[in-house]
C-alpha cells in the first residue's frame, strides 16, 4: 500500500513555487470574480430573477442567440469542412495564403468585424445591393446576426477537421475503392465517420462562441427589441441602467445553458467514438 | 505526395467545382470585410485618414489599449511559464482539473467576463464601497481595463506552453542539474531556448486579442472620451456618430496588427513544428525513449 501523496517525486525543482504562484494568480484573477456571479445569484430575489429571464424581451433575446448560433454553426460545419477538405487534399495557387486568412476571424478585433460587415451587408453595400434587389435584406435582421456568427465561429471547424483529415490513412479509402465502393460511398462510409468526431467538436466550439458573441453582432443586428437584440446586449444595457441583479439573471442563465450545451455535445462525441471503435 | 495522388484520384470537375465553392464562401465571409475596411479607410482620402488617426482622442485610445495590453500580456507571460512549468513537468492529483480551469475564460462570453469585475468592484459590487471610502476607482476606470484585459486574454501563454514543455520531457533538465547546475540556471539555460518560439507565438496571439478586446472592455470602461476609451471603444463611438471613414482609419490599423498577427503566427507554426520535431530527432539520435 503506497501511502497518499499529492505528487509523485521528481528531481526538478520548483514545483511548489510554480504551483503555488499559477493557482493563487488563477483563483484572484478568474475564480473569484467568477464565484461573484453565482454568489449575486445565491443571495438574490429568486421571484425578481424570475421575473427578469421570463419577461418576452429577454426568452426573445434567448430564442435570438440559440437560433443564430445554432444556423451559424450549422453552416460553419457544412462550409468549415469543405474549405478543410479542399486544404488538405487538393492543390492550387495561392493555397497557403488562403490557409492563413482562415484565422483571420481569430485575429480581427471583432468590433472592426462588425462594422465592416455591416458596411457591406447594408442595402446599398457591396453585398446588400445585390441581395436587396431580390428583396434580402441582412443588415438589422435576424439574418445579419447570423452572417456575424458565420464569421467568428468559421476557424473553429476548419482548424479542427483540418489535422484529422491529413492523417486518414489513404490506404483505407484504397482499400474500400478496390472492394468496389464508389467514390461518394468511401466518402459517407469511410472518411467522413472518422472526421465525425472533429467536425462535433467544431461545431461546438462555433456555437459556444456564438452564444457569447457581442463585438461582431452588435452593430449589424440594429438591437432592436423583440427582432434583433441578443442576449449579451441585454446584459450590456441592464448593466448601463445599474440594474446588477438583472444583468446577473441573464448571465446565469447563459452560463448554464452553454454550460449543459457542451455536457451534451461532449457525451455525443464520447459516444461516437465509442461507435467507430467498435 | 499523397496528398497529390488522393487529389489526382477525384476528378477535375469534383476537384474544381469544390475548390471554387470553397474560395467563393471564403471570399465572401472572410477577404471582404477585410477589404472593406480599408475600402472605407481610404474613402476620403489620405488627409482625412491620417487627420483620424493622429486625433488627440484617438492618440489617447492607441496609448490606453498599448499600455493595458503590455501589462496583460507580461501578467500572463509569467503565469503561462509557471503554470507550464508545474503542469508539464510534474505529475500531480488534480492536474487535468487545473488545465480546464486555465481554459475557463474562453468559455465565458466577454460581456459576461466584464459583469464579474463589475460585480465585484463597482459601486454597488463586493469591494464598491470600500474603494469609495479609499478613494480609489476600478469599474470606468483603467484598472477595470486591465482587469478585463487580463481576464479574457488569460489562457493563451499557458495552452501554448503546457503542450510543448509536455512534450520535450525532463531528461535535458536532469541532466544539467546532475552536473551541477542550479535550478534557475537550469531553467534559464535549457527550458527557456527550448521552448523560446511557442512563448512568443503565445505572446503574439495574446496581445492581439489583448488589443482588440471589446465586449469585456466596453462593459467595464464607461466610455468616458479622451480617459477610458480603447481602440476598439474609440471605432465604435465614431462609428456610431457617423464618422465612417474616421471609425474604419483608426479600425484599418486594427486589422493592420491582425494581419500582422497572421503573418507572424504562419511563422512561428513552422518554428514551433520545427522544434518539436527536432527534438523528436535529437532523442532517436541519442538512442532515448524519445
Amino acid at each position: 500500500m503506497r501511502a497518499y501523496r499529492f505528487k509523485q517525486f521528481s528531481v526538478l525543482p520548483g514545483f511548489w513555487p510554480a504551483f503555488s504562484a499559477s493557482t493563487l494568480y488563477l483563483t484572484l484573477i478568474v475564480l473569484v470574480p467568477l464565484s461573484a456571479i453565482f454568489l449575486r445569484t445565491a443571495t438574490a430575489d429568486w421571484a425578481h430573477l424570475w421575473k427578469v429571464v421570463s419577461s418576452p424581451q429577454v426568452v426573445a433575446s434567448y430564442k435570438l442567440s440559440f437560433g443564430a448560433s445554432l444556423v451559424a454553426a450549422v453552416v460553419n460545419a457544412v462550409f468549415g469542412f469543405l474549405v478543410a477538405w479542399v486544404l488538405v487534399r487538393y492543390s492550387f495557387p495561392g493555397k497557403r495564403l488562403v490557409d492563413s486568412i482562415i484565422d483571420l476571424p481569430f485575429a480581427l478585433p471583432t468590433a472592426v468585424a462588425g462594422i465592416a460587415l455591416t458596411t457591406i451587408y447594408v442595402d446599398g453595400g457591396w453585398v446588400g445591393r445585390v441581395l436587396s434587389r431580390w428583396g434580402i435584406h441582412v443588415a438589422f435582421t435576424p439574418i445579419g446576426v447570423t452572417v456575424a456568427l458565420i464569421f467568428v465561429g468559421l476557424p473553429f471547424v476548419v482548424r479542427a477537421v483540418q489535422p484529422v483529415l491529413a492523417e486518414t490513412d489513404r490506404d483505407i479509402e484504397e482499400a474500400a475503392h478496390s472492394l468496389g465502393a464508389t467514390r461518394w460511398h468511401t466518402f459517407r462510409r469511410v472518411v467522413f465517420p472518422l472526421a465525425r468526431p472533429a467536425v462535433l467538436a467544431g461545431f461546438a466550439m462555433a456555437f459556444a462562441r456564438g452564444l457569447g458573441e457581442y463585438g461582431s453582432v452588435v452593430f449589424i443586428s440594429g438591437n432592436m427589441p423583440m427582432k434583433t437584440q441578443i442576449a449579451p446586449l441585454l446584459i450590456v444595457t441592464r448593466l448601463e441602467q445599474y440594474d446588477y441583479a438583472g444583468a446577473t439573471a441573464i448571465a446565469v442563465v447563459m452560463l448554464l445553458a452553454s454550460f449543459l450545451m457542451l455536457l451534451v455535445i461532449n457525451a455525443l462525441s464520447s459516444a461516437d467514438r465509442g461507435k467507430g471503435a467498435r | 505526395m499523397t496528398a497529390l495522388g488522393a487529389g489526382r484520384r477525384d476528378p477535375a470537375i469534383v476537384r474544381w467545382g469544390l475548390t471554387l465553392i470553397a474560395l467563393a464562401f471564403l471570399a465572401l465571409f472572410v477577404a471582404l470585410p477585410l477589404a472593406a475596411v480599408f475600402a472605407q479607410a481610404f474613402d476620403k482620402g489620405w488627409s482625412v485618414y491620417l487627420a483620424a488617426i493622429t486625433d488627440p482622442e484617438a492618440l489617447q485610445a492607441i496609448r490606453l489599449t498599448l499600455m493595458a495590453s503590455a501589462i496583460a500580456v507580461i501578467s500572463n507571460l509569467l503565469f503561462g511559464i509557471a503554470a507550464a512549468w508545474c503542469i508539464g513537468k510534474f505529475q500531480f492529483r488534480g492536474k487535468s482539473l487545473l488545465v480546464t480551469l486555465i481554459d475557463l475564460p474562453f468559455a465565458i462570453s466577454p460581456v459576461i467576463a466584464g459583469l464579474i469585475f463589475v460585480l465585484v468592484f463597482g459601486s454597488h459590487g463586493w469591494f464598491g464601497s470600500w474603494l469609495t471610502d479609499h478613494n480609489m476607482q476600478v469599474i470606468f476606470a483603467t484598472p477595470g481595463i486591465i482587469l478585463a484585459t487580463v481576464f479574457v486574454t488569460f489562457p493563451f501563454v499557458a495552452r501554448q506552453l503546457i503542450p510543448l514543455i509536455e512534450s520535450q520531457g525532463s531528461e535535458e533538465e536532469e541532466a544539467g542539474l546532475a552536473l551541477g547546475a542550479g535550478g534557475w540556471q537550469t531553467f534559464l539555460r535549457i527550458t527557456l531556448p527550448n521552448i523560446k518560439w511557442g512563448l512568443l507565438y503565445g505572446v503574439i496571439l495574446c496581445s492581439a486579442r489583448a488589443m482588440g478586446e471589446f465586449g469585456a472592455v466596453s462593459v467595464v470602461s464607461g466610455h468616458i472620451r479622451g480617459e477610458t476609451n480603447t481602440m476598439p471603444l474609440h471605432v465604435e463611438i465614431l462609428y456610431n456618430e457617423y464618422n465612417f471613414a474616421a471609425a474604419f482609419s483608426v479600425a484599418s490599423l486594427l486589422a493592420i496588427l491582425a494581419l500582422v498577427t497572421l503573418a507572424a503566427k504562419s511563422f512561428l507554426e513552422w518554428k514551433v513544428k520545427t522544434e518539436i520535431t527536432a527534438h523528436a530527432r535529437e532523442a532517436a539520435a541519442a538512442g532515448g525513449k524519445g
